[in-house]
């Protein structure tokens, strides 16, 4: 989170971006795309039963347990109250709405007012 | 699709229209959010807006921007979208029979715009793909109402939320919204218990393997997780077979 505040557009992000767009249009139309029929094999239709939440999974805990390449060594840390009151909000009211918002009325008390 | 008059001025599109208008209400801070997030995990304010109009993918967006920030090269970045975005590969399945009979192009510009709420509520409303000319019409107009519906109200809020984080400083932290957002929709996705596995694999692989370079950690979580889940569920078939 390095270059945070310095605004510069760089090209190669652009790219990346371009990339991410296609891949909107590839996986929102893969079965589609072409005009005649096709299977995927049977161990690729079960995987994508797994694959989402696994790659939610692989990018959202590390950035609730880690800091600077480290496992966090301490529990005065405001991402794990909030993410703990998040996940506990979701399964109570099945609402990502207000999982982002009492998750975020719990970090920013806690990391404005205590430093956290 | 919704810009043809064939399409919006058809009575459906206007059902459309309104079915859409209470989940784009319920996204409009989600969509804030996003905009914020975007800008304060510390993308630049051109990249933010060129992403948020060509992409179009709130999760894909959140997940692939700490990845581009701290530098992981492309296809590590484009692989993380991917998966990310593979439940949308389970919608074009479904919406195959509802879509074959227009030519490619238009096709695939009506996949773009087919989200999570719209396929949702496409598919609730028209639980069979149409029989007759007529029919398919109507269910092409419901479809690009929708789609309409829900572009517009998203694109504005993100942009608008982009415009507003520059008002906002960055040590208040707001770029975690984006990580409790994808949270949301992580816990959303734990509907059995080898999702569950899934999700637990992924995470503990992504810390443990954090040090690998180039954010490898993130692609090897995901091809560990899938590995356990499908040998996870050749055991449950082995013992059901014994059983």
């Amino acid at each position: 989170m390095s270059s945070t505040g310095l605004n510069v557009t760089d090209a190669w992000t652009l790219w990346v971006i371009v990339g991410l767009a296609i891949i909107t249009v590839v996986t929102r139309s893969f079965f589609f795309l072409s005009n005649t029929e096709w299977h995927l094999p049977h161990w690729a239709q079960r995987g994508l039963q797994y694959a989402p939440i696994a790659a939610l999974s692989a990018v959202v805990v590390p950035e609730i347990v880690m800091s600077q390449g480290q496992l966090i060594t301490t529990w005065q840390d405001a991402r794990i109250f909030a993410a703990a009151v998040g996940v506990a909000v979701y399964f109570a009211k099945r609402n990502v709405l207000l999982t982002i918002v009492l998750g975020m009325g719990v970090y920013l008390p806690l990391h404005l007012g205590l430093g956290w | 699709m919704f810009w043809q008059a064939r399409l919006y001025q058809h009575p459906e599109f206007k059902v459309g229209v309104r079915d859409l208008a209470p989940q784009a209400f319920g996204q409009i801070a989600w969509a804030l959010m996003t905009g914020v997030a975007l800008v304060k995990s510390g993308m630049s304010v051109f990249e933010s807006v060129f992403m948020t109009l060509l992409v179009y993918a709130g999760s894909s967006q959140l997940a692939a921007t700490p990845l581009i920030v701290a530098g992981a090269p492309a296809w590590v970045v484009l692989a993380a979208g991917f998966c990310v975005n593979l439940r949308f590969v389970v919608f074009s399945l479904h919406m195959r029979g509802y879509l074959m009979h227009l030519p490619r192009w238009p096709r695939i510009v009506t996949g773009y715009f087919n989200t999570d709420p719209t396929y949702v509520l496409f598919t609730r409303r028209f639980a069979h793909p149409a029989d007759n000319d007529e029919l398919r019409l109507t269910q092409e107009a419901y479809l690009a109402g929708l789609s309409f519906a829900n572009w517009t109200s998203w694109i504005s809020c993100s942009l608008l939320g982009i415009a507003l984080a520059n008002a906002i400083p960055t040590s208040w932290g707001l770029g975690f919204a984006g990580i409790l957002c994808l949270l949301g929709i992580q816990c959303s996705l734990a509907s059995s218990r080898l999702r569950v596995l899934s999700a637990i694999v992924a995470g503990i692989a992504a810390v443990l393997a954090y040090a690998l370079p180039l954010k490898l950690n993130i692609v090897l979580a995901i091809l560990m997780a899938v590995f356990a889940c499908l040998m996870a569920e050749q055991l449950k078939a082995a013992k059901e077979r014994l059983a």
